[in-house]
């Protein structure tokens, strides 16, 4: 597979589909916002989904965490169907994902929003917090344990105590993967993580997600907008224009793929000059 | 982890053994600062002191306190039960953030249930009561919550409040429940009769003690009230306590990620759905309670005394003292229940007092009188943002 954008250490690809998306089609009364859709995000690698805006890409996010149910086509996660599942249990399958825009619980404090992602694969009920028996406390621990080495892992360790509000808009954005990477999942979905970002910003940003696919061991399907950000840290790309994939392949191949060329030609053609010529 | 009553509210344990030391700590007020500063058994031996303090009080007779015109142990039951009513209602308003506007609806039941199975059509005794009202309050919580809790915001505030109307209408209608006309003979506690408790009698700034106004300890009776407020406070201290370990835990968590976004709880996989189910049911458990106990201290329930009202005045304590913070809604409802009641003497101008300082509060205070520590502190917080981000490196 070929890697000129990934870092010295080659974490296993052996290219099992973790998550396939197959013929998916959504519509939303006359608009088909997604058309017979297939890709599949491979075991261990990071994949950018890329496309004009409004060309499909969270709407891709939205079918494969359960938020929408295909019309037509299946989704399939390490195999498994996802079929009717709730947008929880999808959750404890293993796919987490943060949000275009930043979507926290506010007024809760950093750990405690990481601590409802670590929550997901918790039991405890009623009856386990009022005698605070074993499991609950085994799971506060838990909980607690995996909340802060992920918040220290992403660099939030010192703001644990803060508003999620009151945190700064990097911050903020660091935290949804925080939470996200709470819920131990397999697959992570990160949606514009990039938005809003100055330049050093973005190569941080980029470090990071390599280190979220190599030291985690997690796969990472990537919405950005930013063509340096996506085309330098992507083993793989697909591109998404006006609800059909138009191009799938490495970041050299889709950069000189002509359908890919004309989708951006119309509506972007800035945005990629702008990267110092990344196309 | 230490459970003590007047120890602040922390959102999690785990947030609690770092905030400690955090340079932001939260203003608790000097009072409250100074109460969690001292060393562990003068903290408790204060803590004892006031429960004392507070099952003293209609033995107390203290002249600003009490009310001229009405028993105080009465005022002080009613109060008391507004507050456990108000703590109910919290975890639906102020954790899951759901607006119920019929709450009176559970009050009801719970106090039908003990006078209806007590009294009109059979002869349970109150031990059996009690549980039996719990139990049929929680199952119409989850009834009601089942199908409405699906729709959010406003339309459940419609649907809930639609609910109180219609448990009251169903009772003013039906024989079986005694329709208008009430049912009297609400079974009383039991009662064990132990010892004489002297009051306290106040000349001036001296207290002497009555030894001709006791209160027996522990009679149900019709003219002394003080043991049903000692029972009202048992009951709060208990769901108070209940209270305080589940929020503490990964259910309180998961409704204030419900309330703060339904969508990405969910997507961080809380099942939103059971949760806001778990809050309405739990809301409900304690209403029915408070209603059942109100029935057997009152012994004669009608329909006239479950009116839409109380169910706005029920929200009024949470909101004026402060959605989310079990200490603000207590003291919400002791401002909304007790305030009338001491001012009885300026009789028609009571209301409208009220209301005014009701639309000073929402004018001034909005969010509450206690808010929870998490306004408080976001305030704080935003204060001194500016100069915090200069020093913070963005990443």
């Amino acid at each position: 597979m070929p890697s000129t954008s990934v870092s010295e250490q080659p974490v296993a690809r052996n290219g099992a589909a973790l998550l396939s998306l197959d013929d998916v089609s959504i519509q939303f009364g006359g608009l088909k916002a997604l058309d017979q859709v297939s890709f599949d995000v491979r075991e261990g690698e990071i994949l950018g989904l890329i496309g004009p805006n409004g060309a499909g890409k969270t709407t891709c996010f939205n079918v494969m965490t359960g938020v929408y149910q295909p019309t037509s086509g299946e989704v399939r996660f390490a195999g498994v169907p996802l079929g009717r599942r709730k947008r929880f249990a999808i959750t404890r399958l293993g796919i987490a994902r943060t949000f275009q825009n930043i979507r926290l619980f506010g007024n809760m404090t950093a750990l405690e929003n990481v601590l409802v992602g670590a929550d997901a694969h918790h039991r405890t009920n009623v009856i386990d917090a009022l005698i605070r028996s074993p499991r609950h406390r085994r799971e506060e621990r838990e909980g607690e344990e995996t909340a802060r080495e992920v918040m220290k892992f992403l660099g939030l360790d010192k703001r644990a105590d803060e508003l999620a509000r009151n945190l700064s808009y990097g911050e903020q954005r660091r935290l949804e993967i925080a939470r996200a990477m709470a819920t131990k999942p397999k697959l992570l979905c990160l949606d514009e993580p990039a938005a809003g970002f100055n330049p050093a910003e973005k190569a941080q940003l980029m470090d990071l997600i390599r280190r979220i696919r190599d030291q985690r061991g997690l796969t990472v399907l990537l919405i950005e907008h930013d063509m340096s950000l996506v085309m330098g840290v992507s083993d793989r790309v697909a591109v998404l224009e006006f609800g059909r994939k138009i191009a799938e392949g490495t970041p050299a191949e889709v950069r000189n793929d002509p359908a890919v060329i004309a989708a951006y030609l119309g509506t972007e053609v800035d945005d990629l000059d702008d990267e110092e010529g990344v196309l | 982890m230490t459970q003590g009553k007047a120890s602040p509210d922390t959102g999690s344990g785990a947030a609690r053994s770092t905030t400690q030391t955090s340079r932001l700590g939260w203003d608790r007020g000097a009072l409250a600062r100074r109460v969690t500063a001292l060393p562990r058994p003068a903290k408790w031996a204060l803590i004892g002191l006031f429960v004392v303090f507070l099952y003293a009080l209609p033995l107390l007779e203290i002249p600003i306190l009490s009310t001229p015109d009405t028993d105080f142990g009465a005022v002080l039951f009613t109060v008391a039960s507004y507050v456990l009513v108000a703590l109910g209602l919290n975890i639906v308003l102020g954790y899951a953030g759901l607006l119920d506007l019929g709450y009176v609806g559970f009050y009801a039941i719970g106090a039908y249930t003990v006078a209806v199975f007590g009294s009109l059509q059979a002869q349970l005794s109150w031990w059996v009561l009690i549980p039996l009202a719990v139990l049929l309050t929680t199952i119409s919580g989850i009834l009601l919550g089942a199908p409405t809790l699906r729709v959010r915001g406003d339309y459940l505030a419609i649907v809930t409040l639609g609910f109180g109307e219609i448990i009251r209408l169903t009772a003013l209608n039906l024989e079986w429940l005694g329709a208008a006309k009430g049912i009297t003979g609400v079974p009383r506690p039991p009662s064990v009769e132990m010892f004489e408790i002297p009051h306290l009698q106040w000349e001036g700034a001296t207290a002497v003690i009555d030894l001709d106004d006791t209160t027996t300890f522990l009679v149900f009776g019709v003219a002394d009230q003080a043991p049903y407020y000692w029972l009202m406070l048992t009951v709060i201290f208990i769901v108070l306590g209940a209270d305080r370990m589940l929020r503490l835990s990964r259910i309180g968590r998961g409704w204030e990620a419900t309330r703060e976004d339904e969508d990405a709880a969910e997507l961080m996989g809380v099942p939103t759905f059971k949760f806001k189910l778990l809050a309405f049911a739990c809301g409900a458990f304690i209403g029915g309670l408070s209603g059942a106990l109100f029935a057997s201290r009152q012994g004669f329930i009608n329909p006239e005394s479950f009116l839409l009202i109380l169910s706005i005045l029920f929200v009024a304590a949470v909101v004026v003292g402060g959605a989310g913070n079990r200490y603000g809604v207590i003291l919400g409802a002791i401002v909304v229940a007790y305030l009338p009641e001491r001012f009885r003497g300026f009789e028609e101008w009571r209301l409208l007092v009220f209301g005014l300082a009701l639309l000073l509060l929402a004018n001034f205070r909005p969010q509450g009188l206690l808010p929870p520590r998490r306004a408080k502190r976001a305030q704080a917080v935003d204060e001194q943002l500016d100069a915090l981000e200069e020093g913070t490196a963005r990443a």
